[in-house]
Parts: C-alpha cells; sequence; structure tokens
C-alpha cells in the first residue's frame, strides 16, 4: 500500500514550525539552553495557560507533512530523529514530571502549540499530576531458551514414512506446547505486576528481526510506578522471572512515561488507580 | 546499527542509560513496532498521515541477522 494522505491539509507553509518534544509544568530558561533539540539547536519554551510546551525549532522542508512521510521510513532518519526526541523528553523527565509527545508531533507554527496547551490543559495537568512521582518501566519476556521453538534434533533422512510423521508430530507438539506455557507465563507475569503498578499495558511484541532475540517475545509490558514502590517492583521482576524458568524476563527503564499518557488509551490498558 | 539494537541493562535501576531502538520505538510511536502494514500518525496540524512502513521493514531486513539463519 502507498503512502496515502487521509485529508488533504491546504494551508500557506510557513518556513519552520515547532517540533513537540513535551509539556511541562514549568521550565527554566536556562536548563533548556543546554538540551540540544532535532538538529541540535537548543529546545525552547512555549509558554500558554500555565504550562510549557517544549519544542524544537523544525525547517518545515524537513519536518513539514510530506518530507516527514519520506523521511520516517528512513530507518537513519527515524533513529536520529527518535533519538533526538528521546534525548530532550529524557533530560526533562530527570527534572520532574513530563507529558512526552508522540514522535513526530509537528506544529506549523508557536501559536498552534499555545492553542493547542490552552484547549488541552485540564487534560495535561491531570496527567502531569498523575504522573509525579512515578516513572516507567519495562518488562520483556522471552520465551526460556530451554523452550523448544523448533525442530530440536535434525529429522534424519532415514526416517521412514510413519516414525518420521510420528516424531514430526512430537516435535511440533513440544513446540506448541511451550508456546502455550510461556504465553501463560506472561499472562500471569503481567498480571503480577499490574497489581504492584499504577497502570500497565502490553505493548506488541517485537519482531526478532528488530531485536535480535534469540527466542520469540512473548510479553512487551510496560508499567507505571511510583518510585517509592520501585525497589518492590523490581524485587518483583526478579521473583517472577524464578517463578516462571519458561519465560525469560527482562527489565528497561526508567522511561519517562511514553506508555500512560495515549489521548485514547488502547483497550489492552488496564489502569488500576489509585483513587 | 548492530550496536544501536542491543539490549539495555538495569544494573543501576535509577539511571538512565542509553536504550535499545526498538523499544525506543515501542513508544515514541506509541503503537510499537509492528513488522509489518503501515502506521498511522497523527500529526498535527497536517492531519492523519499514513506511513508506510514497508522501507523501514526493508532497512531492517538489510541489517546482518543477529543469529546464525537456520
Amino acid at each position: 500500500m502507498s503512502s496515502t494522505v487521509e485529508v488533504a491539509a491546504d494551508r500557506p507553509a510557513p518556513v519552520a514550525g515547532a517540533w513537540l518534544h513535551g509539556v511541562v509544568r514549568d521550565a527554566d530558561p536556562a536548563a533548556l539552553a543546554v538540551i540540544a533539540g532535532m538538529d541540535g539547536a537548543p529546545v525552547r519554551a512555549v509558554s500558554a495557560a500555565g504550562l510549557v510546551a517544549v519544542v524544537s525549532t523544525a525547517p518545515l522542508d524537513e519536518y513539514g507533512e510530506q518530507p516527514l512521510r519520506r523521511n520516517l521510513e528512513d530507518l537513519a532518519w527515524l533513529e536520529r530523529a527518535a533519538r533526538a526526541h528521546h534525548g530532550v523528553v529524557e533530560a526533562l523527565a530527570r527534572r520532574g514530571p513530563v507529558v512526552p509527545a508522540r514522535l513526530a508531533t509537528v506544529h506549523t507554527d508557536d501559536e498552534r502549540v499555545a492553542g493547542s496547551l490552552a484547549a488541552r490543559r485540564a487534560e495535561l495537568v491531570a496527567t502531569l499530576d498523575r504522573l509525579t512521582g512515578r516513572g516507567e518501566w519495562g518488562v520483556k519476556g522471552y520465551l526460556g531458551p530451554g523452550v523448544a521453538t523448533a525442530s530440536a534434533e535434525p529429522v534424519g533422512a532415514g526416517g521412514v514414512g510413519t516414525a518420521y510423521l510420528r516424531r514430526r508430530r512430537a516435535q511440533l507438539t513440544a513446540r506448541e506446547e511451550g508456546q502455550q506455557a510461556a504465553t501463560a507465563a506472561a499472562d500471569a507475569v503481567h498480571a503480577a505486576l499490574c497489581e504492584l503498578a499504577v497502570a500497565g499495558r502490553r505493548h506488541a511484541p517485537q519482531d526478532r528481526r528488530l531485536s535480535g532475540a534469540s527466542t520469540p517475545m512473548v510479553l512487551n509490558g510496560a508499567y507505571l510506578v511510583d518510585l517509592v514502590a520501585l525497589s518492590g517492583f523490581t524485587d518483583l521482576v526478579d521473583a517472577l522471572g524464578a517463578r516462571h524458568p519458561e519465560i525469560r524476563l527482562e527489565l528497561t527503564g526508567p522511561w519517562p512515561a511514553y506508555s500512560f499518557v495515549a489521548e485514547r488509551p488502547e483497550p489492552a490498558l488496564t489502569v488500576r488507580e489509585p483513587w | 546499527m548492530t550496536s544501536a539494537l542491543a539490549p539495555s541493562s538495569a544494573d543501576d535501576p535509577l539511571a538512565y542509560r542509553p536504550v535499545a531502538l526498538v523499544d525506543l520505538l515501542d513508544r515514541v510511536l506509541a503503537t510499537g513496532v509492528v513488522i509489518s502494514g503501515d502506521l498511522t500518525l497523527a500529526i498535527a496540524d497536517v492531519d492523519l498521515v499514513r506511513i508506510s512502513l514497508r522501507a523501514l521493514v526493508a532497512s531492517v531486513g538489510a541489517l546482518p541477522p543477529p543469529e546464525h539463519a537456520g
């Protein structure tokens, strides 16, 4: 399928837009001056409605609609952009709560950034409150190394008819059972982590071609955790790893709370609100 | 690129550290990295833009395999 613009935008094109990194309650201009944005230039603040949007100046010949469509399909460009954006969001997250913007949130000018701060003020303030004192952690689960994922032994060329089929069927059954056990373990781990976390959700499992993992991923969870409960959370990850040898768990983080600011939470989102 | 895709670790739970690109894309693209199909981005003020991930997948496919093919 080729790229298509779903709704054509027809308005005069300014020279540079504003790439939104995230929204914070307030920002010290001196602190922003040392944070490198999209092209290495310092980020800047757009203030409105008692909130601060942290943006990079984004020349529209690179960050406009058409160039973005092309650039986002270029892995090297995408990685540069994702890391530059993340660098800013992470720098902000070190100083306090931040509502991270999704990659490639480009406004055509600062006035529109200010306008969206004003329009979404209540929601942004509520999200900032909800994120205060909390961080996101990732827990990935892979099929354990001992679980059969494919033909464990080469099928002998000398296998005769039914013997071959029986052996092959046994291999396939073992593989299926291993995957079912790993899937059940992933569900149990996710449920247990959600009990301790403020909120949890599952991202789609990563493709092995992208992750480079040696076995398939069965859990790609993200958890919003109170910082005061952090050691309990990491202990629980260790305990769950020991309790479920059929999967191998990997902890990543802390992350800015990317996975917990969705405007329209996906059905997979499970939230246990403290109030 | 291989090093960029290397898994992050968490020896010191409170330290921010270099992250694996694939983990990062899961988050900044909000929908996770799907290997096929399209990704719809809501780019502010430019309405909805549908991004084909075919080229991205092709780029990844061109990387050396992370393990022995077999």
